[in-house]
């Protein structure tokens, strides 16, 4: 495979961008855009998630069965999950009680199982372990985007800072924080984005 | 509302109905989306892994409960919760293609590129976690699973049907696929928004 390491990193964070470019991992896109607290907690979790368990597939790549290798797979995302969610709960428990399930969700985030399947099964770790950080950031970027959006048109805050606008003359789209607000922005978002890719793709 | 005190079976039907309805995992939750997106082109394929997923969620649900309360708890071990549940889901899945393979090769036809699919999708999962946060007894948590089954296969039939009419018009580029199905998704919850409050538990 003729990867250069920066051509991996292009690929996850731009080119082939998890969310908007092979619509992965949705699920925890929208549910934890509305503050942007929980949402960079979330992205630490996934890129951490994302490189390991991408290193430690293709560590073990040689020796996984072909016909049991989805559920190795599951088994060695899941237990990078559950140290994500113990280290989430002791140094932010307020937080942890909203996003819980969301990072328990992370085993089934399809870009974790899609970078295992199409990258680490084939791939020297350490490219691997690069790539899982590419998609990692790409997704976090995405995130961290529709969150600085929903979250000052939604509460008039700022990670829980409140905004002077707020108390002078703008009025909250509660809309904004609920889960059409979310559905909507991402549409949105996923429009743009491939507006402009479609040019890139062809030069 | 207290469910403690209530009928019994009133409480199976609220329980049923706020999580297919108010609380739906797909529209409320945001649970599924990626297996929503990449299958929901057409009704008849919405219909075929809706079924599915219904089945599995109530199932594993309950399974999930039981183990959680009588083997977890008991020993101290909540937190090799998820591990224990995606496991329980993925062997499930298998059992369920190996005893629909043997009995019904018709179904497992119909069936058989959903059925791998369903362990990598994460209203089931997620529903299973939702349920820990409840205090419920075994048939509730049972319901609870039916329920949000119900209302992934309600949404996801009914995006299926929007989307193979949207397919004959003119949209601007870039709008296809993805885009305008979260912007029909988000309508949708829009119009779900609006149960919400009627039933809260």
């Amino acid at each position: 495979m003729a990867y250069t390491p920066k051509q991996v990193f292009l690929n996850g964070i731009w080119l082939e961008n998890p969310i908007y470019r092979q619509v992965l991992g949705i699920c925890s896109t929208l549910a934890v855009t509305n503050l942007l607290a929980n949402t960079l907690f979330m992205c630490f979790g996934l890129i951490f998630t994302t490189a390991l368990s991408n290193f430690t597939i293709s560590v073990l790549r040689e020796y996984i069965p072909k016909r049991i290798r989805m559920i190795v797979q599951v088994l060695i995302i899941a237990c990078y999950v559950m140290i994500v969610d113990i280290i989430i709960k002791a140094l932010v428990p307020d937080i942890h009680r909203f996003i819980g399930p969301y990072v328990g969700l992370i085993i089934t985030n399809c870009i974790i199982m899609g970078r295992a399947e199409a990258f680490a099964s084939q791939n020297r770790p350490l490219l691997s372990l690069f790539d899982g950080v590419a998609s990692g950031v790409g997704y976090s970027l995405v995130l961290i985007f529709i969150a600085s959006v929903r979250e000052p048109l939604g509460f008039g805050t700022i990670l829980g800072m409140t905004l002077p606008a707020r108390d002078l003359w703008w009025h909250s789209w509660i809309i904004m924080v609920m889960p059409p607000g979310a559905f909507f922005m991402l549409g949105m978002f996923t429009w743009f984005a491939r507006r402009w890719l479609v040019k890139e793709v062809k030069r | 509302m207290d469910l403690q005190n209530m009928n019994f079976f009133v409480s199976l039907v609220l329980i049923f109905t706020s999580a297919a309805f108010t609380d739906n995992i797909l529209l409320a939750r945001f649970l599924g989306m990626c297996s929503c997106l990449a299958i929901s082109k057409k009704v008849d394929t919405s219909i075929g892994l809706g079924g599915a997923v219904m089945f599995v969620t109530a199932s594993t649900t309950a399974f999930n409960y039981l183990m959680y309360k009588y083997v977890l708890v008991p020993l101290g071990i909540e937190y090799l919760r998820l591990l224990v549940f995606i496991v329980i889901i993925a062997a499930f899945t298998q059992l369920l293609e190996m005893i629909i393979e043997r009995f019904s090769e018709k179904l497992y036809y119909a069936l058989g590129i959903f059925l791998p699919l369903i362990t990598v999708n994460c209203a089931i999962l997620g529903i299973a976690l939702f349920m820990l946060n409840k205090p419920y007894s075994f048939w509730q948590a049972f319901f609870f699973g039916a329920g949000g089954g119900f209302g992934w296969f309600l949404a996801i039939t009914l995006i299926g049907g929007i989307r193979e009419k949207i397919k004959e018009s003119d949209l601007p580029k870039g709008l296809e696929g993805p885009a305008i199905t979260l912007i029909i998704i988000g309508i949708m919850s829009l119009a779900f928004v609006g149960f919400s409050g009627m039933i809260k538990i």
